[in-house]
């Protein structure tokens, strides 16, 4: 089998591992309209005070809204994606099965969490944003070259979000346990995405910090692109260049994991 | 046996249940102390972001930072408080699919009560710790005419908030004998309506407003006597009276969310295995 089609058929795998729990879809899907709602009416009042605040005007604040939304489990903003599979694969030792395959770790499971990033999308994320462009004005292109340019910002995000979180489960084979990892990804992911405030809101020094870390490749640049605030060539350059970046030290950590840590096993 | 000799057994499983977690938690002193400070930071997280928010304008809906911060720390203790006490009731979905919750049927003890103490976490300290705090800066900070009714609605809103919150969940454990995997939906109501009450009730619109004040009467765990406390309108016509209503509302919920727990109870259906 070539080595595209192997990869393919692990992204189908994650696609399909995720599509298998439809109700539990289905109340993800409510319970992100639900917060939907209650954010998209604190930034109303917030651009109510200040008209343009951050540059954008209402329209485009509710659009953030609910694309952050849509995102929050297609890109796995506070974790949970297919790292937390793989920190457990670490931990009992499983991971010793992973790496006898005839495949490179990194990128099987960068292919299995695009497979379950691009189930979210469809499952989780296009219904709250749909809700969201029904009842409430939004900022949205009626260019068809403008959403395919969302869509490829939207691809180089979910390659960042798994970089992020690849190198976080890595650490657990030097910590064996992930969840204070995890809860610092979901501190970082929560506040640094922009997933409570759009980042060009956070004022002085922090945001600026903010708009330059990785995490402001997931939310913010494919919203600017969608809305027409940046250009698209200037958003990838920075996706991808945080994407290249991310990618490898996850390369760099995964050789030394590989070859210093002793596997667990029982 | 009658029903306070019921409640008394309840109470009892509820605290060995819940002493034995905390041994448990407490052989791993440092993660405790670290998961309990990075959950403070978490909730933290979501007053950061109001004072962000606070950094760009200086009313949100109309009211300031101190009076929304006076919203926030009753919201977020109040829950913390439910959700240490009861929080557990949430993961009764896992036990439902593995077949684990069967045995607690056969234990001699109320179900319920062991439900709610199944992995008691301590670290859900942090959340009430946080709330308090905030609302501790917003009661110095925040300008009323304080009279002794206005004080004493301060405790009596945390403990029927608490009630309130304690009541969503036990019904959303409830909801989960019929829903098992969409167990998600009830985050909307439990987490979501925390984070409601977090904002002053005129920035939504009036039929979310009409709907957590008289259909899922979330509003009677801060907004409503906050605002009497603050001396703000409410955004709906109510009787005066209401400001003091929280006690009975929190009974009503907490009778209610009784019955539906028989209900789905009863409605249980093991998987076998």
């Amino acid at each position: 089998m070539g080595a595209g089609r192997l990869y393919a058929a692990v992204a189908v795998g994650g696609f399909r591992r995720y599509a298998t729990y439809r109700a539990a879809t289905a109340a993800g899907v409510f319970t992100n309209t639900v917060f939907g709602l209650i954010i998209v009416y604190t930034y109303l009042a917030l651009w109510d005070e200040r008209p343009h605040l951050g540059g954008y005007d209402q329209t485009q604040a509710v659009t953030y809204a609910w694309l952050g939304q849509a995102l929050y489990s297609t890109l796995a903003i506070q974790g949970g994606g297919t790292e937390k599979d793989l920190m457990a694969r670490i931990r009992t030792g499983d991971i010793a099965v992973d790496l006898y395959r005839p495949a490179d770790l990194q990128l099987w499971w960068l292919a299995s969490d695009l497979g379950r990033t691009l189930f979210q999308l469809l499952g989780r994320g296009v219904i709250p944003f749909a809700f969201g462009a029904l009842v409430f004005d939004m900022a949205l292109p009626h260019s068809a070259a403008t959403w395919a340019a969302f869509a490829v910002a939207l691809l180089l995000a979910a390659v960042v979000s798994f970089g992020i979180r690849y190198l976080a489960a890595l650490s657990v084979f030097w910590l064996l346990d992930g969840t204070g990892v995890n809860q610092a990804v979901m501190v970082l992911g929560i506040f640094c995405s922009g997933i409570t405030l759009p980042l060009n809101v956070v004022p002085g020094a922090l945001g600026d910090l903010v708009q330059v870390l990785p995490w402001a490749a997931q939310l913010q640049m494919p919203a600017d692109v969608l809305m027409g605030e940046t250009s698209p060539w200037s958003a990838y350059g920075f996706q991808a260049a945080w994407a290249v970046v991310l990618l490898a030290a996850g390369r760099v950590v995964q050789s030394a994991a590989t070859r210093r840590v002793v596997v667990q096993g029982g | 046996m009658g029903e306070t000799g019921r409640l008394r057994e309840g109470t009892r499983a509820y605290l060995l249940i819940a002493a034995m977690w905390i041994r448990s938690t407490m052989t791993y002193r440092t993660s405790f102390v670290l998961t309990a400070v990075g959950n403070l930071a978490v909730t933290g997280l979501d007053f950061v972001t109001l004072v962000l928010m606070f950094a760009q304008v200086d009313t949100l809906g109309g009211w300031t930072l101190p009076e929304v911060a006076f919203l926030y720390g009753l919201s977020v203790t109040s829950f913390g408080l439910a959700d240490l006490l009861i929080g557990s009731a949430d993961t009764l979905g896992a036990r439902l699919r593995d077949g684990s919750f069967d045995t607690l049927l056969v234990r001699p003890a109320p179900v319920l009560a062991q439900v709610a103490a199944d992995r008691f976490a301590l670290r859900r300290l942090g959340r009430i710790t946080q709330g308090a705090l905030v609302l501790g800066w917003a009661l110095c900070a925040v300008h009323v005419e304080w009279t002794a009714a206005k004080v004493l609605l301060v405790p009596v809103m945390l403990v029927s908030g608490a009630a309130i919150f304690g009541a969503v969940f036990t019904a959303g454990a409830a909801f989960q004998f019929l829903a098992q995997d969409a167990a998600e939906v009830q985050n909307a109501f439990t987490y979501g309506g925390t984070t409601l009450l977090q904002y002053p009730p005129t920035v939504f619109g009036k039929d979310l407003v009409r709907g957590v004040t008289f259909v899922l009467p979330l509003a009677f765990v801060n907004w409503v006597p906050g605002a009497y406390v603050l001396g703000r309108p409410y955004p709906l016509s109510l009787p005066g009276w209401a400001a003091f209503a929280p006690p009975l509302v929190a009974a009503g919920c907490v009778a209610l969310a009784g019955l539906a727990w028989r209900a789905g109870l009863r409605a249980y259906r093991s998987t076998g295995s």
